[in-house]
C-alpha cells in the first residue's frame, strides 16, 4: 500500500506512505490517477511520510498539478517532509504549488 | 629601356600579384555574386594600381584604372549589381590594365598605341554605359539582419549563466536523476531561478512515470568557468541536451580574451572559442558533427549554428570572426617569402648532387680501409647530406594548384566563345612537384584542357538531349602515387568514338585495316601524329597537331600519358610524372658485372629466383609469382644480347611496378639503396632503349638508370598476350 485515503464531501485526503521515486512511480501513478475522477473537488496530498523523492516523483507531482488544473479541481500539498522541502527549495517550486510549507523546528541550516 | 629601377621592379611584381588576385576574385564572383570580400579585393587591386601608377607618372594607367575603380566603388556600395556581363568586362579590364602597364614599362614616355587606346575607350564605355542601377541594399543583406536576432529572454539575465537542460525520455531509466545534477551544481554557485517545463508531457493517463519529460532552464550565478560548469553535466551528456549560455559579464571577459589572443597563426573559429573558454571542446565537437550530418546541401557556417542553438551570444562570435579575419590578413601580409633567382637554386641543387656523390665516395673509402673511428662521423655526415638533399629539393617544390587555377580563366573564356556552359573542378591542388616540371607541364595541360573544352563537352542543347546536365564539368585532379605525381584531366563530354579513330587511323595509314586492336590501344592512337577525330578544324584545336606533341613533351619529362574514355560519358587523360628531375632514391642491382639503378619508388619487392618456388616459363618469359602471371626480363641478356655469359647460381628477381603494370627484372646481385644523382645522357644516346639516364657512383664508376616504364613494355611484349593479366591491362 503506497497511500491511504479519507473522503469527506468531495475533498479527498491522501497520505502517501512511501517514497516517491522511480522504483514505485508506476504504482503511485496508478493510485493517483484513480483519484482524478470527476467527483473530486479537492485532492489533498499528505507528504509527511515521503522519506525520499527523486526526479520521477517530482515529475509525478508536477503532472498531477497540471492534470488538476485541466480538470478543474484543486491540488493541495500538506505537511511536506524534509526531503520534499529540500527539492522544492532547490527548484524554487514553493510558489508554483502555492501551498504553505511548514518548516520543522529542527530544519537544518543550509 | 636600359635598366629597371628597383622601385619599378617592385611595382611590377606588385601589379602582377594584384591582377592575379583580381582575376581570382572575379572568377570567384561568378559563383557567389555578393561575396563582399571578393568585391573588396577587386576594388583594392584597381585602387592600389592607380595609386602606384600615379607615383611613377603613368598617366594612361591612372586614367584607365580610375574609371574601373569608380565603377567598382559603386558595386561595393551596392549601387550597382554585379552580373556575368560586368564580370566579363572587368576581366577584360584586368587584361587591358596588364597590357598598358606592360607598354608604359617598356616604352616609357611614349603615348599608347592607337589600338590600346581604342580598346581602353571601348572598355570604359562598357563599364559606365549599359549598367543597371539597383536601389537599396540587396535583399540577402536584409534577411541576414533578421537572422541574427537572439532570443531576448536568454540574454537579459545580465550577470548569470543560463543553463538549459533537456533530458531524453530514457534518462530516468538509465539511472540519471536530474535533481542530483542540479544539487551538485549548487556547490559551484547560487541558483537564482529554475524554470521547469514539460513540453512533451501527455495527459496523466498516457504518461509513463518512468520516462523523463523534464526540461530545466536554470539561471545560475557563479564565478566558475564554462568548462567547470559543463563538467557537472558530464555524465548526463548522453541523455541530455545541454546548452550553457555564459553571462553578459563573461561576454566582456571573452571579448577581452579574444583581443589578447596571439596573432601568430590563423585558427579555426571553434579552436579560438575553446581557447578563451567560451566553448567546451565537447560542444564544438557536437556542433561540427551536426554540421557534417546535415542533410541539406547548404552547410551552415559554425558561427551561425552556434547562434541558432543559442550556445553563445552574437557579440562574442562576431568578435572572434573579426579576429580571425585580421589575423588572416596580417599573416598574409607577413608571409615570409624570399624571391630567389632560379639559376642560383639550380646551382645549389647541382652542388648538392656533387655532395651526394662525394659522400658516397667517402663512405666507400671508410669501408675499404676499415676506419672504425671515422665510421660514426661518416654516417652522421651521410645523414646530414641526405637531409640537405631533401631540403634542397623541397625548395624547388611548388604546389600544382596555382597552375590549375589558371585554367579557370581559360575555361571561362573558351566556354563563352564556344557557347557552352562548363565548370572547372579542381582537386588535389596541394600536391607538390618540382618547379621545372610544373613549368614544362603547363603547355601540355592547356592543350588537354582545350581539347576537352572543344571536342569533349557538347553544346548545352546536345547535352540536354543526351540526358546530361546542361552544364558540363571538367575536372583537374592531382595526387601522389609511389614517388610520382598523377595528373588527371577528365570531362563528362561525348567521349572518344573508337570506330571513328580506327577509320581515321586507317585512312592515314597508321594501322592496317585488318589489324585488331584493344580498346586501350585504339584510344592511344590519338597520340599519333596527324590524327584528329574532329571533322572540322576549329579555332582552338582539331588540326591533328598537338596530341603527339603533348605526348612527346610529357615523355621528355620521363613521364607518361594515357587516355581512357566511354562513348557518351566522357574522357579521362592521365599523366604520370616524376616529382623531380634531379636526384632520386635508387635501388642498385648488378647483372653481368654491370650496375644498374632502378628508381626505388618503383620497386615492389625482391625475391630469390629459383625455379622450384616460382614456375618459370623460359620460353614464354613469365614467372608465376604467387598465382600472378608476371612477365620478366633478364637484364644481363637484354643489355648484352650477343655476349656469351655464364649463368650464376643465385639469381634474384626484382618486381617493379609502373602505374598498374608490373614486371620482374632478373639480376645477379642486389646492392641496395643508393642516392642517385641523375646525369642526363648525351644526345648520342637519346634513343637508347630502356635507359633513362646515368649516374656516377662513389667509386667513380658509371651506373645506368633504367627506364622502368620502357622495360616493362618490353617484357610484356615477350609474353604471349593470351596470358596477360587482367591487372596489367
Amino acid at each position: 500500500m503506497t497511500a491511504k485515503a479519507k473522503k469527506n464531501d468531495g475533498i479527498l485526503q491522501l497520505s502517501i506512505m512511501d517514497d516517491m521515486t522511480i522504483y514505485n512511480a508506476e504504482s503511485l501513478k496508478e493510485t493517483l490517477l484513480g483519484y482524478c475522477h470527476p467527483g473530486t473537488q479537492e485532492l489533498q496530498l499528505d507528504l509527511s511520510a515521503v522519506a525520499e523523492i527523486d526526479s520521477a516523483g517530482l515529475q509525478l507531482l508536477l503532472s498531477l498539478k497540471i492534470e488538476a488544473l485541466k480538470r478543474g479541481f484543486s491540488l493541495r500539498l500538506l505537511r511536506h517532509s524534509e526531503a520534499v522541502i529540500d527539492v522544492f527549495e532547490l527548484l524554487k517550486l514553493g510558489a508554483y504549488f502555492g501551498d504553505p510549507i511548514v518548516f520543522p523546528a529542527n530544519w537544518k541550516k543550509s | 629601356m636600359s635598366e629597371i629601377n628597383p622601385a619599378l621592379e617592385t611595382f611590377s611584381q606588385e601589379v602582377d600579384e594584384l591582377l592575379t588576385a583580381m582575376e581570382e576574385a572575379l572568377l570567384g564572383l561568378e559563383g557567389t555574386p555578393d561575396d563582399s570580400e571578393s568585391i573588396n579585393s577587386i576594388f583594392r587591386a584597381m585602387h592600389t594600381i592607380k595609386g602606384s601608377s600615379g607615383l611613377f607618372g603613368f598617366d594612361d594607367v591612372v586614367a584607365f584604372t580610375h574609371e574601373a575603380e569608380t565603377v567598382l566603388d559603386k558595386v561595393r556600395n551596392g549601387e550597382r549589381a554585379i552580373d556575368a556581363e560586368l564580370i566579363s568586362v572587368l576581366l577584360a579590364c584586368k587584361d587591358h590594365t596588364a597590357q598598358i602597364i606592360q607598354h608604359t614599362f617598356f616604352n616609357e614616355g611614349e603615348p599608347l598605341p592607337e589600338e590600346l587606346q581604342q580598346q581602353g575607350q571601348a572598355l570604359i564605355a562598357q563599364l559606365t554605359g549599359s549598367s543597371i542601377v539597383v536601389g537599396g541594399m540587396p535583399a540577402t543583406q536584409q534577411e541576414k539582419a533578421d537572422h541574427f536576432e537572439v532570443d531576448v529572454n536568454t540574454t537579459d539575465s545580465s550577470d548569470n549563466w543560463v543553463i538549459s537542460l533537456a533530458f531524453e525520455p530514457d534518462a530516468l531509466r538509465n539511472g540519471m536523476d536530474p535533481l542530483s545534477f542540479i544539487r551538485y551544481l549548487q556547490t559551484l554557485g547560487k541558483i537564482i531561478e529554475v524554470v521547469i517545463t514539460l513540453p512533451t508531457l501527455p495527459r496523466i493517463e498516457e504518461m509513463d512515470p518512468e520516462s523523463c519529460y523534464l526540461n530545466f532552464k536554470i539561471v545560475f550565478n557563479s564565478s566558475a568557468d564554462k568548462k567547470t560548469i559543463a563538467d557537472v553535466f558530464e555524465f548526463a551528456e548522453d541523455d541530455c541536451d545541454i546548452t550553457i549560455l555564459p553571462p553578459n559579464s563573461r561576454q566582456e571577459h571573452y571579448l577581452q580574451l579574444l583581443a589578447d589572443l596571439p596573432e601568430d597563426q590563423v585558427k579555426r573559429l571553434g579552436e579560438m572559442l575553446i581557447e578563451i573558454g567560451a566553448l567546451t571542446e565537447k560542444e564544438v565537437a557536437n556542433i561540427l558533427h551536426e554540421q557534417r550530418d546535415e542533410d541539406n546541401t547548404e552547410v551552415k557556417p559554425l558561427g551561425e549554428m552556434l547562434l541558432e542553438k543559442n550556445i553563445l551570444q552574437q557579440p562574442v562570435i562576431e568578435q572572434a570572426l573579426k579576429k580571425q579575419e585580421s589575423v588572416k590578413q596580417k599573416i598574409n601580409k607577413e608571409s615570409n617569402y624570399i624571391r630567389v633567382d632560379a639559376a642560383k637554386l639550380g646551382y645549389l641543387i647541382n652542388l648538392v648532387g656533387e655532395l651526394v656523390i662525394s659522400g658516397a665516395a667517402m663512405r666507400l673509402m671508410v669501408d675499404k680501409h676499415g676506419l672504425s673511428d671515422v665510421d660514426d662521423v661518416a654516417s652522421t655526415m651521410s645523414h646530414l647530406v641526405e637531409d640537405i638533399r631533401d631540403t634542397a629539393l623541397q625548395l624547388r617544390m611548388v604546389q600544382i594548384g596555382e597552375t590549375f587555377t589558371r585554367f579557370q580563366r581559360v575555361v571561362h573564356d573558351v566556354s563563352k566563345e564556344l557557347g557552352k556552359q562548363i565548370q572547372l573542378q579542381i582537386t588535389g591542388g596541394e600536391s607538390e612537384l618540382d618547379k621545372t616540371v610544373v613549368e614544362k607541364i603547363n603547355d601540355p595541360l592547356i592543350h588537354l584542357v582545350r581539347n576537352s573544352l572543344d571536342h569533349g563537352i557538347e553544346t548545352p542543347a546536345v547535352r540536354l538531349r543526351g540526358g546530361k546536365p546542361e552544364k558540363g564539368t571538367i575536372q583537374l585532379n592531382a595526387y601522389h602515387d609511389s614517388g610520382r605525381i598523377v595528373i588527371q584531366i577528365s570531362d563528362d563530354g561525348q567521349g572518344l568514338d573508337p570506330e571513328k579513330i580506327v577509320a581515321k587511323a586507317i585512312a592515314k595509314g597508321l594501322i592496317k585495316p585488318d589489324q585488331i586492336l584493344s580498346k586501350h590501344e585504339i584510344y592511344n592512337l590519338i597520340f599519333e601524329p596527324g590524327l584528329s577525330t574532329k571533322d572540322e578544324a576549329g579555332n582552338l584545336s582539331g588540326r591533328g597537331v598537338g596530341m603527339d606533341v603533348v605526348k612527346r613533351n610529357i615523355e621528355a619529362l620521363r613521364g607518361s600519358v594515357s587516355v581512357d574514355s566511354e562513348l557518351g560519358q566522357g574522357t579521362t587523360v592521365t599523366i604520370h610524372l616524376p616529382l623531380t628531375l634531379a636526384i632520386i632514391d635508387g635501388f642498385m642491382v648488378e647483372a653481368q658485372k654491370e650496375r644498374y639503378i632502378i628508381p626505388l619508388s618503383m620497386v615492389e619487392e625482391c625475391v630469390e629466383m629459383s625455379s622450384e618456388e616460382w614456375q618459370i616459363d623460359e620460353v614464354q618469359h613469365y614467372v608465376n609469382l604467387r598465382g600472378q602471371v608476371l612477365p620478366y626480363l633478364r637484364l644481363g641478356d637484354f643489355f648484352h644480347n650477343n655476349k656469351k655469359h655464364t649463368r650464376i647460381q643465385r639469381e634474384s628477381l626484382v618486381v617493379v611496378r609502373f602505374g598498374e603494370t608490373k614486371a620482374g627484372f632478373v639480376v645477379d646481385e642486389l646492392h641496395g639503396e643508393n642516392q642517385t644523382v641523375i646525369k642526363p645522357l648525351g644526345k648520342l644516346f637519346e634513343n637508347l632503349n630502356g635507359i633513362g639516364g646515368a649516374t656516377v657512383l662513389g667509386s667513380g664508376d658509371v651506373a645506368l638508370i633504367l627506364d622502368v616504364q620502357g622495360l616493362i613494355q618490353h617484357a610484356k611484349k615477350r609474353v604471349n598476350p593470351a596470358l596477360a593479366l587482367p591487372s596489367t591491362v
